[in-house]
């Protein structure tokens, strides 16, 4: 759906925003693009969408040339901008049905009024923008960027300051949009959200991209998997026949630890346990815990610093 | 050509004249109405009459060009400065639109409200001396054409800003002067030689000469001359414009 190839973007004060940029969207997908603070998220979104020109490289949608066919792939995508920019003085009658004759599409009462409906929306309808609240104006945001029927959603931080409930409406609502057949490809400081709605994740750093995965196939094989018992009586040191074991003692010695691979054939959980008895170590409780993509990408974006 | 999006500009556009009726409309209607009490009534009882035209009368074409200029260029920069403001601007630079479309919606909605302006000032000006327009057809390709050039000059402005001084800058200090000493309230010809010789240099002296000709067929130049002058600036404002979209100065990062 969008092809981005070897694109850079070098601002005019010589800060290199986006370096040698790769990446390929799939039709119909939930791309999650994480990273810190000025990695380059929105001025990603910005080359796509057409704000920000790229210095160099080359970005398709739909297979067209985003600069010599930009009346074509624009039509296609719908942008939800990060900052809540909105004409104060309209109301959201007029400023969504002018965002669909933008993009060049005829007037359609119907259509304006099922998108307003489907955000609850409708019944702010005659409102100017300055008398609705920040989730209302966000939400604003998201109708004027559905108003011509997109087939590409970009949501640049969607959520950010957003109350939770808002927050799953709209998690709701980019999977209904999914279902639909839009892409989506948002931009999050949640991890959390990528973790709860992405289908893939991609992560960005100092302008380059330097992870791009399936959500699953990724939490699965940089996440760890960790077994802990919480023993009887306190140990000072593992045991000898367990050495070989990815052990680690805690809690001053009445938690033991087991980190293992979940990929691995055999994770050794079994064996461990016949160890444990044979050395006469009891315990009371047992439980496991799976490291969360915030690990993962707090790990990642460690490592490269 | 996305026709729907020069329409949804457009009318985007002259809906901020409903709502900011007072200062569109009411506003430079009131004031027209002050300069034909103070220079009409007060002046114009000494200095009866300038070229065999009563003075009343001979300076309606200068007050219309006064409001036209001003209006053409506050609505349009206005219309295009505050997108920038706000960061609204976004949608439009994401959109399937081309330059000459958003130009389009801009300038024609620009253009539209200040030649309403206009008519609406001469009407008014009908309730305070007796008028009669020589050449309707020139009166009115001199109305559309100003409107439309200057509307054309207060997008460049529009863009060129970067805060609200810089928008009124042009305006108040380059425009209202050239207009008041462009021959508004007085004919050239009343000035002494090295004032007159100054005034040559004023592009707003040869449009209100062209446009009062169009009424009273009295002029300080000739008709050619004042179309020729027009026509210069719409082609740098057009090349300005050009330029502008082409390199995205002020607009495209």
């Amino acid at each position: 759906m969008i092809q981005i190839t070897d694109v850079n973007k070098v601002y005019a004060s010589g800060f290199q925003a986006l370096n040698n940029i790769n990446l390929s969207i799939k039709p119909a997908e939930i791309f999650a693009l994480l990273g810190p603070n000025g990695a380059g998220k929105t001025t990603l979104i910005s080359a796509i969408c057409g704000i920000v020109d790229a210095t160099s490289g080359q970005i398709t949608v739909d297979g067209k040339d985003i600069v010599s066919d930009y009346r074509h792939t624009r039509r296609l995508i719908g942008l939800v901008p990060q900052e809540l920019t909105t004409d104060a003085f309209e109301t959201v009658w007029t400023t969504v049905s002018f965002s669909r004759g933008l993009f060049g599409k005829k007037s359609n009462p119907a259509f304006i009024e099922k998108t307003l409906r489907s955000l609850s929306l409708w019944d702010k309808k005659d409102n100017k923008m300055i008398e609705l609240s920040g989730g209302m104006k966000r939400r604003v945001m998201i109708a004027k960027a559905l108003s011509h029927e997109p087939a590409i959603l970009f949501l640049d931080e969607p959520t950010a300051g957003v109350d939770v409930e808002l927050r799953k409406d709209m998690w709701q609502l980019v999977r209904q949009l999914r279902d639909d057949g839009v892409t989506i490809i948002l931009t999050t400081h949640y991890i959390e959200e990528a973790e709860e709605i992405a289908d893939r994740i991609g992560v960005i750093k100092n302008g380059q991209l330097i992870l791009v995965e399936d959500k699953i196939t990724l939490m699965n094989q940089l996440g760890t998997k960790q077994l802990i018992l919480d023993l009887k009586e306190p140990l000072t040191e593992i045991p000898a026949n367990m050495a070989d074991f990815n052990l680690q003692l805690k809690n001053s010695g009445l938690q033991l630890i087991y980190s293992y691979d979940t990929t691995e054939e055999h994770n050794g959980i079994s064996v461990l346990l016949q160890h444990l008895s044979t050395a006469g170590v009891a315990f009371k409780d047992i439980k496991t815990d799976q490291s969360s993509l915030e690990d993962i990408f707090v790990s990642l974006v460690k490592e490269t610093s | 050509m996305n026709l729907y999006a020069v329409a949804a500009i457009y009318k985007f556009e002259m809906a901020r004249t409903k709502r900011t009726i007072m200062q569109s409309i009411i506003s430079p209607v009131i004031s027209t109405s002050l300069y034909f009490v103070v220079f009409g009534s007060a002046i114009g009882s000494r200095i009866t009459e300038i070229d065999g035209v009563s003075y009343g009368a001979f300076i309606v074409p200068g007050l219309i060009m006064l409001s036209l200029l001003t209006q053409s260029i506050a609505n349009a920069s206005f219309g295009v400065y505050f997108p920038k403001f706000t960061g609204t601007i976004y949608e439009l630079l994401s959109a399937p639109v081309s330059s000459f479309e958003v130009l389009l919606g801009y300038v024609g909605a620009a253009a539209t409200k200040s030649t309403l302006l206009a008519l609406i000032i001469l009407a008014t000006a009908h309730c305070f001396v007796p008028l009669e327009i020589a050449h309707p057809f020139w009166m009115s390709f001199f109305l559309v054409m100003t409107a439309i050039t200057f509307s054309l000059f207060g997008f460049i402005i529009g863009i060129w800003a970067d805060n609200f001084e810089k928008l009124q800058v042009i305006p108040l200090i380059i425009i209202t002067p050239l207009v008041f000493l462009g021959g508004t309230f007085y004919s050239v010809s009343m000035l002494p030689p090295f004032w007159q010789t100054v005034t040559q240099f004023n592009p707003v002296f040869y449009l209100i000469s062209g446009f009062r000709w169009s009424f009273y067929e009295v002029a300080d130049v000739s008709l050619i001359t004042s179309l020729s002058v027009m026509g210069g600036f719409l082609a740098l404002c057009l090349l300005a414009v050009t330029w502008i979209f082409k390199s995205g100065y002020q607009i495209r990062r």
